[in-house]
């Protein structure tokens, strides 16, 4: 290396240039143009000049070539053609280790998806249990509307002598037969339903009854028609008390007299 | 000057021209710009000294285009290549240096 940049000094260095080229032959002759030696040395000298700028001028615009060449083809990036195969490898190497990065990375992402798409699924499906909870406790409470198979009594009451017990009678063997929802007359039977007797009539949560009675009550319906005419049951009581009772079975019906939701005033959960 | 303009012509030349490099010239153009480079700082600085000598001046461009190139490709074959481009242009870097040290003396007086 030192030796190379001793050899190619003299272009660069005044000192060198001085030593190794005679003055008078083309440098400054060259340079500043003016002639010492007469016509025939001026003449040769000038040529000399045209084709020394000539071939300057030659090699500073391959140089500018060459530059703009380089430039475009680091610029273009395409230059894995010509890279070395120590820098392919380099290349390759921290290729292979990004891949191996983002392959990991890949993972743990599906991982999460999976942890995720199986939480999402099961809060859905606690979400499902709970409406599913809301509707039976709504039909319990009387909130929602309820509708399927089922009986529908009336009690007829010409003599105005059946007391309030039958209907709770007929009311508790109905649940026993497993009646899940009930009506009777326009009122709804919740869990805080009470059959009272004031001023001469039946009243059920506050709300007075007119013969003929009718209750609805879903269910299945021969298990509940046979529930009432056990004997010494309701059927007999009613009869007992001079009125008459009519069952009649269906596969559809619809009770859709509502209650008021009513939050518990003393009673809490307790732990 | 008419060296400048000549540069400036290179340029754009090359801009018009979109050439391609052939590929056994790649590892070896950046070197031959660089020391070509240097030639031309070199050649500046001796111009602003009077002393400039186009003989010398061809003579030393093309010679460290060809020892540039010649000292890559013996990296290349020796398995140094990439080291070896690094020192010679760290090399010509210094050297680039030193003369535009020298002319910006000139012009500046600085």
């Amino acid at each position: 290396m030192p030796e190379r940049s001793d050899d190619v000094r003299p272009a660069s260095d005044p000192r060198s240039a001085d030593g190794s080229t005679p003055v008078s032959t083309s440098g400054a002759d060259g340079d500043t143009g003016r002639p010492r030696d007469g016509n025939q040395a001026r003449r040769s000298g000038a040529r000399k000049t045209a084709l020394n700028r000539t071939v300057v001028a030659a090699l500073c615009a391959l140089l500018g070539f060459a530059v703009v060449l380089q430039v475009q083809r680091t610029a273009s990036g395409d230059n894995l053609e010509t890279a070395r195969p120590d820098d392919l490898v380099q290349i390759l190497d921290g290729l292979q280790r990004r891949e191996d990065d983002l392959n990991a990375e890949i993972e743990d992402l599906q991982a999460t998806l999976a942890r995720l798409e199986r939480s999402g699924a099961s809060s859905a499906e606690a979400l499902a249990e709970a409406q599913r909870q809301a509707e039976a406790l709504g039909v319990l409470t009387g909130t929602v509307p309820a509708g399927g198979p089922g009986v529908t009594i009336t009690i007829t009451d010409p003599e105005s002598r059946i007391p309030p017990e039958v209907m709770l009678d007929a009311l508790q063997e109905l649940r026993n037969a497993g009646a899940e929802a009930f009506q009777v007359g326009d009122v709804r039977i919740g869990v805080n339903s009470a059959f009272t007797f004031s001023s001469g009539a039946i009243t059920l949560d506050r709300v007075p009854l007119t013969p003929p009675y009718t209750i609805t009550a879903i269910g299945d319906p021969p298990t509940l028609a046979a529930a009432l005419a056990i004997p010494g049951g309701v059927f007999d009581n009613v009869r007992r008390s001079g009125g008459t009772m009519d069952v009649a079975q269906s596969d559809k019906l619809v009770i859709d007299a509502l209650r008021e939701p009513q939050p518990p005033q003393y009673a809490r959960p307790a732990p | 000057m008419y060296a400048l303009l000549a540069l400036a012509a290179g340029v754009v030349i090359g801009l018009l021209v979109h050439p391609t490099v052939p590929e056994w010239l790649g590892p070896y153009l950046p070197i031959a710009v660089v020391a070509a480079l240097d030639a031309v700082f070199g050649g500046l600085r001796a111009r602003l000294d009077n002393i400039f000598d186009a003989k010398v001046f061809v003579v030393s461009f093309i010679a460290n285009v060809l020892v540039a190139a010649f000292i890559v490709f013996l990296g290349d074959q020796l398995g140094v290549g990439a080291q070896l481009s690094t020192a010679v242009v760290v090399v010509l870097g210094i050297r680039i240096f030193g003369n535009a040290a020298a002319i910006r003396r000139h012009i500046f007086k600085a």
